[in-house]
């Protein structure tokens, strides 16, 4: 199952009442029966208003889901491969489409270079529980690249320093 | 590859690393209950009247039993966390992914200092020249360049801003 990033709704403009409902949940949704009671009662809302809200939040793009986010290490996802590729600038729209469309790659994107440190400019994170998976995903990514790549590397992370997800600051 | 659950040596590039860094864990086992309610909900709440009931009915579980489990995989950070997720630049904010290369002596503490700021939403260690990688995320797009210079300043390193130009792809589920 794959959950690709839906194309927001340029005209949804965030209301106050949006944003403290985005503030008081960053720190997760209430583990209760009816969540959308609490936040409401936490904010002077009705519930209904509370699940309209999250309703169209996510219409329009700006709330992606209401998820779990796992700690992918501790699903035993240990070994987390970001791949770096150096690809023709005028080969890479094509190539990132094809190396996205991969079923294994979780995120992929084009970012600019910084020579002389770095020279990759396509970024595909693929996730393996020993380090030949996460390797034999890169050849296949390397596959389809081909000759429009001039070099490659892939980065493990070896621990997660920080991870508390996106934040609106409490102004 | 042999499959084994013993803990991993510790190399080099471990080395050294204790308060602020978490270490990789040994190959985990779950429940029943637990892979279901993990499968499942990482691919996101209805939203509708009595959301974890209609979870729970579609996984043959109490609603008791889903937010028992769902506060305990909580409680020990299997799940770092339950709720919306907000797509930052939907938000009108600014988003980046930015690089260091710091020192080995030296990285714990600016580690420290890089995760004190707010705007820093993930912050990995990789093994490579450029060894901290984080995510940035500000109200406004504006911001990010103010965030970077002020980490600069803060750590006395350069901060490599590698914004993305084009997204591909993006589907995260980590079927267990």
């Amino acid at each position: 199952m794959s959950i690709s990033t839906s194309r927001s709704d340029p005209d949804y403009v965030l209301g106050e009442r949006d944003r403290q409902l985005i503030l008081a949940t960053q720190e997760g949704l209430p583990l209760v029966s009816d969540p959308w009671g609490k936040l409401g009662k936490q904010l002077g809302l009705p519930a209904d208003e509370v699940l309209v809200r999250f309703q169209r939040m996510q219409e329009a793009g700006v709330i992606r889901r209401v998820a779990a986010v796992p700690d992918h290490y501790r699903l035993g996802y240990r070994f987390n491969g970001m791949t770096v590729w150096d690809v023709r600038d005028d080969a890479i729209t094509d190539m990132g489409r094809q190396v996205g469309e991969l079923p294994f790659v979780s995120h992929c994107y084009r970012r600019p270079r910084h020579l002389p440190y770095w020279s990759y400019n396509l970024f595909a994170m693929v996730h393996g529980t020993n380090h030949d998976e996460v390797e034999d995903k890169a050849s296949q990514i390397q596959a389809v690249l081909g000759n429009t790549c001039q070099g490659h590397t892939i980065l493990y992370s070896s621990a997660i320093l920080k991870k508390t997800g996106l934040r609106l600051r409490k102004t | 590859m042999p499959c084994c659950s013993a803990p991993r040596p510790t190399g080099n590039g471990e080395a050294g690393m204790s308060a602020v860094t978490e270490r990789l864990q040994a190959d985990p086992e779950f429940t029943e209950v637990e892979r279901a309610v993990i499968n499942r909900l990482q691919t996101g709440l209805p939203l509708a009247h009595s959301p974890y009931a209609a979870v729970a009915s579609e996984l043959g579980l109490t609603e008791q039993a889903l937010l028992h489990t769902l506060t305990d995989l909580l409680d020990r950070r299997i799940l770092t966390r339950f709720g919306p997720m907000f797509h930052a630049g939907e938000m009108g904010g600014g988003l980046t992914l930015a690089a260091m290369r710091i020192p080995e002596n030296d990285f714990e503490d600016v580690a420290r200092k890089v995760n004190a700021f707010d705007e820093v939403a993930h912050n990995y260690r990789r093994e490579h020249e450029l060894n901290m990688w984080f995510v940035l995320a500000t109200e406004a797009p504006e911001d990010i360049a103010r965030v970077i210079a002020a980490i600069e300043s803060a750590t006395g390193y350069p901060v490599y801003n590698m914004p993305k130009e084009e997204e591909f792809h993006v589907h995260l589920h980590f079927p267990i």
